[in-house]
């Protein structure tokens, strides 16, 4: 393809002045991102992944190194432009959801539209509860966090990621408060998402949440060590249909019995 | 953001957390509520105080002799009688901004009717004096001009003089006799009370001056005229004029006046001057009051950012600017005090109406206490809700996002 990348960086270096002490995050990391793809960066707690994270998430910046975002110049942008970025290029999904309490789902997902300067979209309304139907909750629109499953709220967060069309999608953990079968299904949700042209770029530490993505980066002491492809891609969606049918059976063993 | 959206966000937030804001507005709601009852009661004091001025005569103005100088020796002030009926005509004529003038001739007397006898002060006055004074009758009515060119024996009594004379009757027909001169009583005065001097004004016998200088006095000067501008505006050039007129009847040119001519004004300032300081000093003490409600919502907000970090950090991450989420904190603080200002302008209201009615105390609530209640609850929020707002501002939206 002859688009840019959403993601090249070269040489991003990030020291941390810890009194006396540097501490070297990262050392070095050359990335590229196309467009379309989904892809898993690993590493151990204390490998840098957290900071690199960061600064493809443009919530830092980098010590030296140049990163460039859907063609646009990050390092060396101030606060403010930081914070335009990630309200035009960028959506977040965490770990711990990050829902605003006492708001309904509907007043979450307009918030991004809320803070948009350049004012992209006409009603922002009608885009959030777009945005929430697109995940599947489209009948919960008025409902609060607190009324709402751990899996539902993190499809929440998703949507208000999702809500300004972003150029990337950036999740930090986001199965690690959920059980299996919900981890599955919001996996399932970013496979699709990812097939109807969705950049993903996920953060984990588990194995096997990151062999549903198309390519795996794993991070060790500020420096990328293995970039890879995934050979045998899991579908999350045949699984739940496995996971499915397997409870159906069981449940047709019990009537039986 | 528009702001618009930041109103709707501010009073999400606020509604949010009711009781809180509740008592974090309770100290601006009771801040203002104080003020507009404190200047309420100053107010209501100094117009109650420019009322009983008014009530000396409205723009009123005292021409007096002035001090004979004899031989290097003053006598003081009236010791030099020269002003005469001939000067009280020549000002009524030629005077262009007074609404009346009449001279003010004094006597004493002991009035002998109806259940006893009084011994009071008598004025001889002219018809204007009821303008000047603004003094009318509760029953009867004053005489006329007619009555003053014929000397005519009638007489005004002040309300101390005819319930001492004629107790739950009304004198209006009566005969009463002073100095062995019969008059006839053809009015009551209406009361006036006593002077900031503790002097009865309702102890007054009045009759056409004409009559006084004929029957008790046998004196042609006067010792004070009184007039009475057209406004209080045409008080000081009616004061000018009637010198320019009394130095050409007295053929004055480069000597000293020998006549004064004075008004009211220095009683009213000293009298609106005591109030002014009463009300600052009310206003004080409900300034300091909304001070601390103040302080109570620096402490709200401060702690109010720190509750929300976290939601800081998720509206930092989605792309709020600092300055975005500045104005939101400050927006909060205004809405608050704001809110807080308005309930406390009803309850000040309220209040100030209330302490009318059963104090009895004259209470008055101007636009402008308002305005400058309702202006200084929302300086209070913005000033206390500055230092929060700046540092939920400054936060760093990856330390944010990680507070637990």
């Amino acid at each position: 393809m002859s688009q840019q990348p959403v993601i090249r960086t070269e040489g991003l270096r990030k020291v941390y002045q810890m009194g006396s002490n540097e501490v070297h995050a990262l050392r070095g990391v050359n990335l590229n991102v196309e467009p379309g793809e989904m892809i898993a960066v690993m590493g151990t707690s204390g490998s840098g992944k957290s900071t690199l994270m960061n600064i493809i998430g443009c919530l830092d910046r980098p010590t030296s190194g140049s990163y460039y975002l859907d063609g646009a110049r990050i390092d060396g942008l101030d606060k403010d432009q930081l914070a335009d970025i990630r309200n035009e290029k960028l959506g977040f999904v965490f770990q711990g959801f990050n829902l605003l309490p006492r708001t309904s789902a509907i007043d979450n997902v307009e918030l991004p539209l809320l803070y948009d300067r350049k004012h992209r979209f006409k009603d922002s309304r009608a885009q959030a509860a777009h945005a929430l139907e697109r995940v599947g909750l489209g009948g919960r629109l008025d409902h609060h966090p607190s009324e709402l499953s751990g899996g539902q709220q993190q499809r929440v967060a998703i949507a208000r990621a999702l809500v300004t069309s972003p150029a990337l999608l950036v999740a930090d953990e986001p199965t690690g408060n959920l059980d299996s079968r919900t981890s599955v299904e919001v996996m399932a949700l970013f496979q699709e998402l990812n097939n109807e042209g969705v950049t993903i770029l996920l953060v984990t530490h588990e194995p096997d949440i990151a062999e549903y993505h198309k390519r795996i980066v794993v991070v060790r002491d500020g420096m990328i060590i293995k970039d890879h492809p995934v050979e045998n891609r899991r579908s999350a969606a045949e699984e739940l249909r496995n996971l499915d049918s397997a409870a159906a059976q069981e449940a047709a063993k019990e009537a039986v019995a | 953001m528009r702001t618009s959206t930041l109103i709707r966000v501010a009073s999400q937030s606020i509604l949010k957390n009711k009781m809180r804001a509740l008592l974090t507005m309770l100290g601006i709601i009771i801040g203002v509520g104080a003020v507009i009852i404190m200047v309420a009661v100053g107010l209501g004091a100094r117009s109650q105080i420019r009322d009983s001025i008014a009530a000396l005569g409205s723009n009123m103005i005292v021409i007096t002799p002035g001090a004979a100088n004899t031989g290097g020796v003053n006598m003081g002030s009236g010791s030099f009688t020269r002003l005469t009926v001939d000067d009280v005509e020549k000002i009524r004529l030629e005077s262009t901004m007074l609404r009346g003038v009449s001279p003010v001739i004094n006597a004493n007397g002991q009035a002998v009717g109806g259940s006893g006898n009084w011994r009071a002060r008598i004025n001889g006055v002219h018809p204007d004096y009821e303008i000047i004074r603004d003094w009318p009758t509760i029953s009867g009515a004053w005489f006329t001009e007619q009555d003053v060119r014929t000397n005519r024996r009638v007489v005004l009594l002040g309300k101390t003089v005819a319930d001492k004379l004629y107790p739950n009757e009304d004198p209006v027909g009566e005969r009463l006799r002073i100095r062995n001169v019969i008059f006839d009583v053809i009015g009551v005065l209406a009361s006036r009370g006593q002077t900031a001097q503790g002097q009865d004004q309702d102890d007054i016998v009045l009759m056409p001056y004409t009559t006084t200088s004929a029957r008790l006095s046998r004196n042609t000067f006067i010792p004070q005229i009184v007039a009475s501008s057209t406004s209080g505006g045409t008080l000081q050039p009616a004061q000018e004029e009637i010198r320019v007129i009394l130095r050409e009847a007295h053929k004055i040119n480069d000597t000293a006046d020998d006549f004064t001519v004075r008004d009211q004004t220095d009683i009213a300032a000293a009298a609106s001057g005591t109030t002014e300081t009463m009300s600052l000093l009310l206003a004080a003490i409900a300034s300091i009051s909304l001070l601390v409600g103040g302080i109570g919502i620096m402490n709200i907000m401060l702690v109010s950012v720190t509750e929300r970090t976290r939601e800081i950090g998720i509206r930092m991450a989605i792309g709020a600017r600092g300055g975005d989420v500045l104005t939101q904190f400050l927006i909060e603080s205004i809405v608050m005090s704001l809110l807080g200002g308005l309930l406390g302008l009803v309850m000040g209201i309220g209040g100030a109406k209330l302490l009318g009615w059963y104090m009895g105390w004259a209470t008055e609530v101007s636009g402008l206490t308002v305005l400058i209640a309702i202006g200084f609850s929302a300086a209070v929020g913005i000033f206390f809700g500055y230092y929060p707002a700046r540092k939920a501002a400054g936060l760093n939206p990856i330390d944010a996002l990680r507070y637990e």
